[in-house]
């Protein structure tokens, strides 16, 4: 192995294995004596609902606390502090420092949402510009910025499609909503929760929508579709137009899943090809960070003849003052309790005007162009093969099989993931789409330094050899990172599962 | 574009060609042939920039200045409230490390995050008195939506029972993630003189129908809901669920819901470290009892304790993923992937600074503060300060007899303060608001609250 790697292992206990009883980690400040009056504590508070029990949080000293922590993000890895992050679907491209520190400006995080329009003009100014930025990007003509998340704005926007066919009187016919097999699993997911069946067609062997399939799926109950372009293993659906009209003609609407926005920005827009719905990832497209899980920010954008039904409140501008129009009546209400990751979308926006209209058309190009090097020099090694079409230009991502390699030599597409942790390198999304098998889904994104590809596909290299000739290497991988390969069986299982301190005490310390 | 931008490394001419080359193409434009032509955006996105770092710095921070500078922190809360976050907090969520990682799917190089959020679960546990919390939904609001579809599928019933003075706010979200369930959301009374949920008319609404019956403790107006205890009672006398809405910052002083029966915990982690950022990231809580009929029913992820397969040393990973959107698809428990799981770990790592004595001090000072402030205002002449009988915690309602909100709202505004939320649109009250105040407000700020507002009423 060329490259070397080895990740933190403090074996840190747990914080509340830190506890000794006494210690404070923060001061408070003294209660003036007219503040803290007379009367004590426990004669103030109704004796029914007193507090009586200690809560048992541990008691650490600030430093310890600091320590704790520090030593945890050592034992973590992310795309600012890595290598490269290649998870596909995931677009984790570089998380701009200037974003954090716009997003920390007291004059955003001080703000209460509740305050008045005429006392947070700046804010709602920045939300007003974004959704134009939004808006332009995705060739729509109205958008909300309140869904909390991708998924978030999926089910926003299938609750959008529920309210149309409601106003319609048409919500008691059409209750099915077409997905194709490749898509997220969070799209059937909203699709259900906004009360709708999912109908589920195969993908042709071109990997892409079956326009038979469709044909034979839509019909009086259609509702719409829920569609990626470019698709999850990375090729543009072409027929787009073919679909959309079969859709349109049968009285749904086109619902674009935003996922895999990365791919087309400035090239072709999902409002001009005949998506009326769509829902973008700000932690994905728009650079901000993912937080090991969240926030991310996932804004709706729709055509003008749904936009009576989105979210309330709306943001408004009138002679260059910003309000908030709370007079929706065929909104579908509220999704969020307030207006939305607004920290989330401050950084987007930052991101926006940092890349302008040219740079993110290139930023796309480079991603693109950072796939397609990626995957046509690894489909050349024996254990990996690129399906459906192997000769089409790929978009931002590459699915590779490792089906070969696992039929030749046992080791499936699970190790070689683990084992690129051993580099270093993060692996890619694994096992999904679910139409490859042994998938392993590449997104490099345009962040990636042409060495830091290099590295990534001779590690690749590397691991496809070891699993010709000593694949035992991989198969006990991996063995850099901060623990071993990990028993996820047991952590599900009835006898030993063990979701907070409370079970674990009682677990392993029989308190 | 001239430039080469810093945040795109392979823009320089020569690494481009060399990567065209090693692939077989001749221009980029290859790449994208197989988009229609009729499709091909032929036009430059009209976005301004691209910035430069000074610029865009510049320019960020003009639009920011816009907001108004207060001379007090506001005095709103109502789901977000201004309170301290120590500076630890801000340096751990600062680190790339977490910031910049994406859900841990690959466990063995994310024990940080891993380890990191099942403490948040486990701190919340404490908190709140339960055993099981996910690592977050989005917020407060979207949790109780989450926590009434959670109790319908237990149940197998569909009704929903609130408080008919909760947030208005999280009533709207519960309305939107119920309705395509087919559930139905009732109000309940509460009693006109303390403002406590009216027992008798729980008794009659609570039926053989009924899926949830949801508290807010404190309640939206401020007051502390006494009869908790007894109204968990009447709630399992149906087999309905008990489901109760937190503000944790509240628990240092009063019981946890784990204490009287509550089935379903929800609530904002906001001010457990989180900025008020104009209302997001938030930080949505939600625990239940370590009960197969629930945990299987939750939504969103769990971290779990597991151990190495070769050397049995301890370790975490996401569990229960069968639940899941990507491996159940449409019959997943929520669609929710991304969460809130940076606020999480902000809400773990104060938590963990503050401690259980910490906590008691910090709903003792908030609550005398608040006690202070609500007793000065309530003596200003034509207002009535709270107009429910009760113990109130950190908001409290204020009625003005002889002004409108408007005008007292406009006095403050001109004078650089932020205070109460207009309660007029959504309750029947008259002229009345909803005030906070919270350990971050000095007795100075409390003081020039009370004389605004004294100048105000006397104009």
């Amino acid at each position: 192995m060329t490259m070397r790697f080895r990740q933190a292992d403090w074996s840190e206990p747990l914080i509340f294995e830190l506890s000794k009883e006494g210690r404070m980690g923060h001061m408070l400040p003294e209660l003036e004596p007219e503040i803290e009056g007379e009367i004590p504590t426990e004669e103030l508070v109704p004796e029914s609902i007193y507090r009586t029990k200690d809560s048992g949080l541990p008691e650490v000293s600030e430093i310890q606390v600091l320590r704790h922590y520090m030593h945890l993000s050592q034992m973590n890895y992310g795309v600012n502090s890595g290598k490269i992050y290649p998870l596909g679907s995931c677009t984790m491209k570089y998380n701009p420092i200037i974003n954090e520190i716009m997003a920390g400006h007291p004059k955003i995080t001080g703000i209460h949402p509740l305050q008045t329009p005429e006392s947070t003009q700046g804010v709602l100014k920045m939300l007003y510009n974004l959704k134009q930025y939004f808006l332009e990007v995705t060739g729509m003509h109205d958008a909300t910025l309140q869904p909390s998340a991708g998924a978030a704005g999926e089910w926003t926007g299938m609750m959008t499609m529920r309210a149309y066919h409601k106003d319609n009187g048409e919500l008691d016919k059409r209750t099915e909503v077409i997905i194709p097999d490749s898509a997220h699993g969070t799209n059937p997911a909203s699709a259900v929760m906004a009360g709708f069946k999912t109908v589920e067609i195969a993908s042709n062997k071109h990997g892409m929508v079956d326009l038979e399939a469709l044909n034979a799926a839509v019909g009086p109950n259609t509702a719409g579709l829920m569609l990626t372009n470019p698709n999850t293993i990375g090729v543009f659906e072409s027929e787009i137009k073919e679909i959309s009209k079969v859709i349109h003609d049968a009285g749904g609407l086109m619902y674009y899943d935003g996922a895999n926005l990365n791919a087309i920005m400035g090239w072709c827009r999902p409002g001009d090809m005949g998506f009326d719905i769509i829902h973008s990832n700000l932690h994905k497209t728009f650079s901000t960070p993912h937080g090991g899980g969240g926030p991310g920010a996932g804004p709706v954008g729709v055509k003008d003849f749904l936009a009576p039904f989105l979210p309330v409140p709306d943001i408004v501008e009138n002679e260059g003052k910003y309000t908030l129009d709370w007079d929706k009546p065929k909104s579908i209400g509220k999704v969020h309790g307030f207006h939305g990751n607004v920290g989330v979308s401050l950084k987007a926006y930052t991101y926006m005007i940092t890349m302008g209209g040219s740079g993110l058309k290139e930023s796309s190009e480079l991603a693109v162009l950072n796939a397609n090097y990626v995957g046509r020099i690894l489909e050349k090694e024996k254990g990996y093969a690129l399906t459906y079409d192997p000769e089409k230009p790929r978009k931002h991502e590459v699915v590779l099989s490792a089906g070969p390699m696992l039929e030749d030599t046992g080791v499936s597409a699970l190790y070689v993931s683990k084992k690129l942790l051993d580099y270093g390198l993060h692996a890619p999304t694994t096992y999904f789409p679910l139409i490859v098998p042994e998938a392993l889904m590449i997104e490099p994104t345009e962040s990636e330094p042409i060495e830091a590809l290099d590295d990534f596909i001779e590690a690749m290299k590397e691991i496809n050899d070891l699993a010709y000739n000593e694949p035992e290497e991989v198969l006990s991988a991996p063995h850099n990172t901060a623990v071993g390969k990990l028993d996820e069986a047991r952590a599900a299982h009835p006898r030993t599962i063990c979701l907070s301190w409370r079970k674990y005490c009682q677990l392993k310390l029989g308190d | 574009m001239s430039k080469i931008h810093p945040y795109l490394p392979n823009s320089v001419p020569e690494i481009k060609e060399k990567m065209m080359e090693k692939i077989g193409i001749d221009s980029i434009d290859e790449l994208f042939s197989d988009i229609p032509k009729e499709f091909i955006y032929d036009k430059t996105l009209d976005i301004p920039g691209p910035k430069s770092e000074v610029e865009v710095k510049r320019h960020v921070s003009e639009l920011l200045e816009e907001n108004k500078t207060l001379k007090t922190p506001p005095f709103l809360g109502g789901g977000v409230w201004p309170h301290y976050v120590p500076t630890v907090v801000d340096e751990v969520v600062h680190r790339a490390e977490f910031l910049t990682s994406y859900t841990p799917y690959q466990p063995e190089i994310s024990q940080g995050i891993l380890q990191a959020v099942f403490e948040y679960q486990s701190l919340v546990c404490e908190l709140v008195g339960m055993e099981v919390t996910n690592s977050s939904l989005y917020d407060w609001a979207t949790a109780v939506g989450e926590a009434a579809l959670m109790s319908s599928r237990i149940t197998r019933k569909d009704k929903v029972l609130v408080p008919d003075l909760m947030s208005p706010y999280r009533l709207s979200v519960l309305k939107t993630y119920t309705e395509p369930a087919g559930i139905k959301v009732e109000m309940i009374d509460h009693d006109p003189i303390t403002g406590l949920l009216d027992l008798e008319d729980l008794k009659e609404k609570n039926d053989d129908k009924t899926a949830m019956v949801y508290i807010e403790n404190p309640s939206y107006m401020g007051f502390a809901e006494e009869r908790a205890e007894a109204i968990g009672e009447l709630t399992h006398e149906t087999k309905a669920l008990y489901v109760v809405g937190v503000d944790p910052t509240s628990l240092g002083l009063l019981e946890p819901p784990g204490e009287y029966d509550a089935d379903i915990v929800c609530g904002e982690g906001q001010p457990l470290g989180n900025h008020m950022s104009y209302g997001g990231p938030l930080l949505g809580i939600l625990s239940c009892k370590h009960d197969n009929r629930f945990i299987r029913q939750m939504p969103g992820r769990i971290i779990g304790v597991t151990e190495t397969l070769t050397d049995h040393r301890q370790g975490y990973v996401m569990t229960l993923a069968t639940r899941e959107q990507h491996i159940r698809r449409e019959k997943a428990t929520s669609n929710i992937c991304s969460n809130q799981a940076l606020n999480a770990v902000t809400a773990g790592v104060y938590l963990a600074l503050m401690g259980s004595q910490g906590m008691k001090e910090l709903s003792e000072t908030i609550m005398k503060k608040a006690k202070y402030a609500q007793k000065k205002i309530g003596e200003l002449p034509g207002v009535r300060a709270p107009i429910f009988n009760s113990f109130h915690f950190k908001e409290f309602t204020v009625n003005f007899q002889y002004k409108t909100l408007k005008e007292v709202n406009a006095a403050l505004h001109a004078q650089g303060i932020e205070a109460g939320i207009p309660l007029n649109g959504d309750f029947d009250f008259g002229e009345t608001a909803l005030y906070c105040v919270t350990e971050i407000h000095t007795k100075e700020d409390i003081d020039l609250l009370v004389s605004t507002l004294k100048e105000a009423l006397e104009g």
